[in-house]
């Protein structure tokens, strides 16, 4: 299909896509609370098509979900067509049509952001009419309309609202001649973005019962906006945008009017060996989707990113995860690179790497509102600072080296605390976690071709689950095989009985852009966070068989 | 209750077959050229990648992202050789980052400490990631002088590198 390539005389086309298959089978273990579903396996499994001719392309991804995983939306059910479009661009004259599926994001998303997270059953994919035009050098503008990606069962299921949305940019340096090659390149931009949905009323008590219970009006119409800039000079990047929302109470809320904000500034750049990142957010009553009465995983129309670092290391990443508080957060981070450098006196042959992570967010400086208003708006915010109650706060400091050409390591240190009442990521502990996190990990090369790769991981906390250890083992023979075991224990449990061993092992083999892996074990619960919002998916014991492809 | 099961099971069965069956049948068969989307560099200037050339010299695109260890293990590899690959193949290392607007910001500080000399493209919204099919990270596609695809790899391990170094070494001969 793929091998098809164009002749000379007509172009057939490319065919290209990817094939996505999960399988896990389940045993009950009681000590983990593991349990068996009813249909005792589970399948997740995709394939998109893509056929492209010339400037057309159409495809499409047929999905099944026969039943999903464990952690997974139940509600994504069968087995059937869960995106297709058909797309002409045409580059010369500037201008692109896709109507059906398409994922689109503006700016950095604080406004409108389709996208999916496959693994994490995320993907509010919109489902109509995309244009995007460059009627001039310079000169960027997207128009989308449709609705959004809710549910599958069978076939693909739309939210209730009608999103209408348009974006410009405007890159100066492109559109001013002569300065194409400046070194300062300025590049402003506006979004604007509607939700339509059938309204009605809502009925809401005054506590002081003097007027009597009050009959809102749900607005039919819901407007955001945003102006945004990016600043590029040389290496250095600055970037501020503002966002605003209004007429929009929803489940998230509690169905106030009060308008929402969001404030976010950025700032990169280096000083001799030294790289830097100051970002300063402020987020302010910013759910946004396509039905006003849904909560957490669905129908989200902007995304608005955490603070804190993407941790790589399981304990860091998997336990304590933070996502955005959407309803309002004042939050800060600062980042620092450095890097001494090869062949120097501390840097060693081949140098060393090192850097430093702080973020941290509070609740708004916000006051309660009372009477009426209080009903109708809940609070206003004071300022843009900082409020009393903290969500989080990690500090991570990371050291990475390469000792020969056989070995490397990395160490990393990291302290949080972490407000379980602000991301409620569990149900055994409320109020603030706090914890100590080190990672060590090692790369041998034990023979041409071959390595092995440890990290030894702890966390350190008196709250919540106590104290946790990780071990990790990988050996790889590449290009082909690998096999890893990995051992979580909380021995730190305060309940005895549940100081147990997670051991998993896994192997899989890898023939290019095709990979296959099989896993056995137990599977600790964990916590996804996506855009504002988290996810517990359930332990879990058994099989795992997962295979991807690309062609 | 029997039957559903016995169903469920067979559906499985089959689509993995059907999975693994479709994807020996494609095997080594590549033509496809770089897919055209625009994305930006960290100097700001908009790059479209169906435009990316190298003077008939082979192009690697390498998808990453500053969250992914593998990743950064492959790109630091492919930095420690970049100098010898570049004089005896011509090649062009093309290292796409894949970070979100979570840590998109983070990708200009982190390549500046890491003193990468690769091209460096941001793909925040996964558009060029979703036109190359790319499921997971890392995945390192191989283009000839010609602009046709002749390799690709998911995941990196140690050694990798020698398995391109040979196919680059195959391009330049």
């Amino acid at each position: 299909m793929s091998g098809v390539v164009k002749s000379q005389a007509t172009d057939p086309g490319v065919v290209s896509g990817n094939i996505s298959i999960l399988f896990q089978s389940y045993e009950e273990d009681t000590l983990i609370g593991a349990v068996v579903p009813p249909a005792k396996s589970g399948l997740n499994a995709f394939s998109n098509v893509n056929y492209t001719q010339g400037n057309f392309s159409a495809g499409l991804r047929y999905e099944s979900y026969l039943n999903s995983v464990l952690g997974f939306p139940g509600r994504f059910k069968g087995s059937g067509i869960g995106y297709r479009y058909a797309r002409w661009s045409d580059k010369e004259v500037g201008v692109d049509v896709t109507v059906g599926n398409f994922y689109e994001t503006f700016g950095a998303g604080y406004l409108f952001r389709s996208y999916e997270a496959r693994n994490l059953g995320l993907d509010n994919a919109m489902d109509g009419v995309r244009l995007l035009l460059h009627p001039i050098d310079g000169v960027a503008v997207k128009m989308v309309y449709g609705k959004q990606r809710l549910d599958f069962d069978s076939e693909l299921i739309n939210g209730e609202g009608i999103i209408r949305g348009l974006n410009a940019e405007v890159n100066l340096n492109d559109l001013i001649p002569g300065l194409e090659d400046a070194k300062l390149r300025i590049t402003p931009s506006y979004s604007f973005v509607s939700r339509f949905q059938d309204g009605g009323n809502i009925v809401k008590d005054e506590p002081s019962d003097t007027i009597g219970p009050l009959i809102l009006e749900l607005p039919k119409n819901v407007a955001g906006w945003e102006y945004g800039a990016t600043v590029h000079y040389g290496m250095w990047k600055g970037g501020v945008n503002l966002t605003k929302k209004i007429n929009d109470p929803s489940a998230d809320n509690g169905y106030i009017y009060k308008d929402g904000e969001a404030l976010m500034a950025y700032l990169t750049g280096n000083i001799k060996d030294f790289s830097f990142l100051l970002q300063r957010s402020i987020t302010d009553n910013m759910s946004f989707r396509s039905d006003r009465d849904l909560l957490l995983f669905d129908a989200p129309i902007n995304n608005i990113p955490s603070i804190t670092k993407n941790h790589t290391y399981n304990l860091a990443a998997t336990l304590y995860p933070y996502a955005t508080v959407i309803n309002g957060e004042s939050s800060f981070r600062g980042e620092l690179h450095y890097k001494l450098k090869r062949g120097s006196k501390l840097g060693g042959k081949y140098g060393t790497k090192m850097n430093l992570v702080f973020s941290t967010s509070y609740s708004l400086d916000t006051t309660r509102l009372s009477g009426v208003d209080g009903i109708v708006n809940g609070y206003q915010r004071n300022s843009w600072g900082f409020g009393d109650s903290l969500n989080v706060q990690d500090i991570s400091f990371e050291i990475e080296r390469k000792f020969s050409k056989n070995f490397k390591a990395k160490a990393m240190y990291m302290n949080l605390q972490f407000n379980t009442l602000a991301t409620p990521v569990t149900t055994d502990f409320k109020g603030i976690v706090f914890a100590d996190i080190f990672v060590l990990e090692t790369q041998i090369k034990t023979a041409k071709r071959q390595s092995l790769r440890t990290e030894f991981q702890a966390l350190l906390t008196e709250q919540d689950k106590g104290d946790w250890a990780t071990a990790v083992v990988e050996y790889t023979w590449s290009p082909h095989w690998f096999a890893s075991i990995i051992d979580q224990y909380n021995f730190g449990n305060p309940d005895e009985a549940k100081r147990v061993h997670y051991l998993y092992g896994s192997a899989g083999y890898i023939n290019g852009p095709h990979r296959l892996s099989i896993g056995y074990g137990k599977r600790r619960e964990g916590i996804f966070c996506v855009g504002g919002v988290c996810r517990a998916v359930p332990a879990s014991s058994g099989l795992e068989v997962t295979f991807t492809s690309s062609f | 209750m029997l039957i559903n099961l016995h169903k469920t099971f067979l559906s499985a069965k089959s689509v993995l077959i059907a999975g693994v069956l479709l994807s020996l049948m494609l095997g080594d068969a590549y033509a496809q050229s770089i897919p055209s989307v625009k994305l930006k560099d960290l100097t700001g200037s908009t790059i479209d990648t169906g435009t990316l050339e190298n003077d008939g010299n082979p192009i690697v695109i390498c998808f990453w992202a500053t969250w992914c260890s593998p990743c950064k293990r492959e790109l630091n590899t492919y930095m420690d050789y970049y100098g010898d690959w570049q004089d005896e193949t011509g090649v062009k290392i093309v290292a796409v980052s894949i970070d979100d607007s979570r840590s998109t910001n983070r990708v200009s500080p982190y390549i500046m400490s890491s003193g990468w000399e690769f091209d460096i493209l941001l793909d925040p919204a996964g558009d060029f990631k979703r036109a190359m099919n790319v499921m997971n990270v890392p995945h390192t596609f191989l283009y000839n002088g010609a602009g046709e695809l002749v390799w690709s790899h998911n995941n990196y391990a140690e050694g990798d590198e020698e398995e391109l170094y040979e196919e680059l070494l195959k391009l330049a001969n």
